[in-house]
């Protein structure tokens, strides 16, 4: 057995209303016996350093101004006594109302630099609420006690929902709902009111315009209705057009039907905060020019926290940021192939997912519709790299096993000359089938890792191996820039 | 201790009851209806019952069968059936009083016959020709005394010297053997695919491998026997090990590097809980094949090789 090792993780989190860093220590021991066919697990993650709670720095309404946010980046590193080389893995998350994305791609060019050789950079509302639930601790929740837990990460201008029932991601959804949807002079001046905010006080009949004071009764009203949607969402009112008409665009819907009901809710974000202390009498409603205390007071006094169990997790407002440092990197079977260990580190290689029946083909002897498949997604992506990615079976026949070999070193012949043959199953087979393929390639490296899902559509980070090469650390995502 | 004889005595007499029974013009399955009328529908009542269904005898000793909790109205069903799916222990199967269930008990009877069968009975010779496996025997003439003296069971007969040395390629790189040891059904069960899985890995990376066969009757250390008569760098068996009663069918690897009679244990490397439950037996075998490798490199097994 090896010593433990642990890696350094960044999180940074660039979002509507707030922008903040960590850094982590991820450890990760061989925890199979002496005798047994080695194991290797993540057995900690702590968080060793947190930043400062930065405003986002913006350009103007909606876009983020990339040079600024280096800036607070490069200061966290320095005062957390880390360079950018000492990172191994991370990752960079924007999220926020969807205007936002469109400078993403420049904001992440300027953090590049400090992104260290494997740190991935990513959004999308439904992998932010499940990294949200996990950073604040509602997914190990429903692990251990296994319940069915929901996470409701209220930021600046999203609800990042995730359900999580024993540990599985149930359910995901995000809407337009924030506590920096509406913002405010100290004298209660409307500066801006967001599409979503404007709907959902036109559904109250309360009259809001930018430019026009605001009173409190009215923002409180607006607040409740949003309140209500959530609870909407959450299946504890029928749902109303208006629910759907704050869905944020390209974000999924959350579907409870065939779940199990929830039994326990985490707040996260910057709104958490408002819903677990509330407002104490004479207190300044609107500290922060916005109606962020507003929102977090009508959640605490609406139906969520009486209908389900109300829990507080590990982190809040730094949940998501903690969960892109800690919660992004995951661990490849241990038992594995690669043949050259110089083609890692890959970065944003798009997944080509088998179906049962070009999986079964290629088990049964039959190489070509998996080759077809691969020809195809070649030619409709202009991408030249993909991996393979299969669910495999547990205790495959070797003939069967060498079948499928043979079909993917087939498969491998519609690469580009001397790219890499990436393979990934689920099932515990990587080695067999990574042997059995690289016996029958030459002259092209061939990787098969395990113990990963991956489905169409994903990307997937690879890390250099780790463990005297036991493993590969590897981060799957949903969407990438540029 | 029960004798092979014995054991297969009180089969044969069980069989031929039951085969009596099965001829006889079926005097009204006594078991069943007594059972259902005395056992009232259990919740959830998909619950398959135990004995007797539709003329055909349930594998009480099955995975599905076992996944089934016989504990009456748990707090919470789902969490149950996800804590058993965890655990191949005999967990959620409630009781009667200070006792356990008689189905408990029947599983546990069950279980238990099961790992003596795998003890007792032999590897099925059409099985070792199908993987190409030559059988030679060790200084065990019977099950007995392979039971009772392991020293014996690590001494190859005169016969076997023999035939190993004329059948056998002399000083391989690596030499594999399989024995039963105290497991048949594990090698039944693991050998077809992690065998050629083995062969082929280290085939790939250059070493040579010797003619594999089978030990009938073999403890570990036999392997110390053959490396020594074939003059083999790096010697691996595949065995059979002692049953428990959650599976039968686990095969270990005991791996040595410039193996000698009569060596302490610690020179051997070990790849253990090769089986459905455990590492496939596919996978296994590309370990083992690239362990090989890692052996003979450096020179050394066991504690003698830096993990």
């Amino acid at each position: 057995m090896s010593d433990p090792k642990t890696i350094l993780s960044v999180g940074i989190d660039i979002g509507t209303s707030t922008t903040q860093v960590i850094f982590s220590r991820i450890a990760m021991e061989n925890t199979a016996g002496y005798f047994t066919i080695p194991k290797v697990s993540i057995v900690d993650k702590e968080v060793v350093y947190r930043s400062d709670i930065y405003t986002t720095p913006l350009l103007d309404r909606t876009r983020i101004d990339g040079d600024r946010v280096r800036d607070i980046v490069a200061a966290e590193f320095q005062r957390a006594g880390f360079t950018p080389a000492d990172t191994d893995t991370g990752a960079v998350i924007i999220t926020g109302e969807s205007a936002r994305k469109e400078n993403s791609a420049l904001v992440l060019e300027k953090l590049s630099g400090f992104a260290g050789e494997f740190v991935v950079s990513t959004a999308g509302p439904d992998l932010e609420a499940i990294i949200a639930g996990k950073g604040s601790g509602a997914q190990q929740y429903s692990e251990e006690m296994s319940c069915t837990a929901v996470n409701l990460d209220i930021g600046g201008g999203t609800t990042n929902i995730a359900l999580f029932d024993c540990g599985r991601t149930a359910g995901k959804g995000c809407l337009d709902i924030g506590g920096r949807l509406i913002r405010l002079e100290p004298d209660r001046t409307v500066t801006y009111i967001s599409p979503a905010a404007a709907l959902v006080a036109e559904s109250r009949s309360i009259h809001l315009r930018e430019g026009e004071r605001a009173g409190l009764s009215d923002l409180r009203e607006v607040c409740r209705g949003m309140a209500q949607l959530l609870e909407e969402c959450l299946g504890l009112a029928p749902q109303s057009a208006l629910l759907r008409a704050v869905q944020t665009p390209g974000s999924t819907w959350l579907d409870l039907t065939g779940q199990r009901p929830i039994r326990a809710i985490f707040f996260s974000g910057g709104v958490a905060d408002g819903v677990y202390r509330g407002l104490s009498a004479g207190e300044d409603p609107i500290p922060y020019g916005d109606i962020g205390l507003l929102l977090g007071e009508a959640i605490r006094e609406g139906r969520l926290c009486s209908a389900f169990r109300l829990e507080k997790g590990k982190e809040t407002i730094r949940a998501t940021v903690v969960g892109a440092g800690s919660y992004t990197t995951t661990l490849s079977g241990s038992t594995i192939t690669y043949t050259d260990a110089g083609v890692f580190p890959l970065k944003n290689v798009p997944v080509l997912k088998l179906s049962p029946e070009e999986q079964e083909a290629g088990f049964a002897g039959n190489a070509a519709p998996m080759a077809e498949r691969v020809r195809w997604f070649l030619q409709q992506s202009d991408s030249s790299r993909l991996v393979i990615a299969l669910e495999g079976e547990p205790d495959p026949s070797y003939p069967r096993l060498k079948a499928l070999a043979a079909a993917a070193a087939q498969a491998a012949g519609e690469l580009p000359p001397e790219a890499p043959l990436l393979l990934v199953v689920e099932s515990d087979i990587a080695k067999a089938l990574g042997q059995a393929v690289a016996a029958r390639l030459t002259g092209r490296p061939v990787v098969a890792l395990d113990s990963i899902h991956v489905d169409q559509n994903d990307y997937m980070d690879l890390g250099r191996p780790l463990m005297d090469g036991l493993v590969v650390p590897v981060v799957v995502k949903t969407l990438i820039f540029g | 201790m029960l004798d092979a004889k014995t054991i297969d005595a009180i089969a044969e007499e069980i069989i031929a009851k039951m085969r009596a029974g099965e001829s006889a013009p079926a005097p009204a399955a006594p078991s069943q209806p007594r059972r259902d009328a005395a056992v009232p529908a259990q919740p959830p009542a998909s619950r398959p019952q135990g004995g007797i269904a539709q003329g055909e005898m349930e594998d009480i000793t099955s995975a599905a069968h076992k996944a089934v909790p016989t504990l009456r109205d748990p707090a919470d069903y789902d969490a149950l059936i996800r804590m058993k799916g965890r655990t191949s222990a005999r967990i959620g199967v409630g009781r009667c009083g200070p006792r356990v269930l008689t189905q408990t008990m029947l599983t546990l009877r069950a279980d238990h016959a099961l790992a003596r069968d795998a003890v007792f009975t032999d590897v099925d010779p059409a099985f070792l020709e199908k993987n190409g496996l030559f059988s030679v025997q060790t200084n065990c003439a019977d099950k007995n005394t392979h039971i009772t003296r392991p020293d014996l069971g690590r001494q190859l007969s005169g016969e076997a010297v023999k035939t190993i040395g004329e059948k056998c390629q002399k000083n391989p790189d690596v030499q594999i053997i399989v024995s039963d040891g105290l497991s048949s059904k594990a090698i039944e069960a693991n050998v077809e695919n992690a065998l050629p899985a083995i062969v082929e890995g280290l085939r790939s990376r250059g070493l040579s491998v010797g003619t594999p066969f089978f030990i009938r009757f073999g403890r570990v250390a036999a392997e110390d026997a053959v490396a020594e008569l074939l003059g083999a760098k790096v010697v691996c068996i595949l065995i059979g090990e002692r049953p428990g009663l959650g599976t039968a069918e686990s095969m270990s690897a005991y791996i040595c590097y410039d193996a000698k009679v009569g060596q302490p244990e610690a020179r051997r490397t070990v790849v253990s809980n090769i089986h459905k439950g455990g590492i496939s037996s596919v996978e296994a075998g590309a370990y083992i094949a690239e362990l090989i490798k890692k052996i003979y490199d450096a020179k050394a097994s066991g504690v003698e090789l830096k993990q």
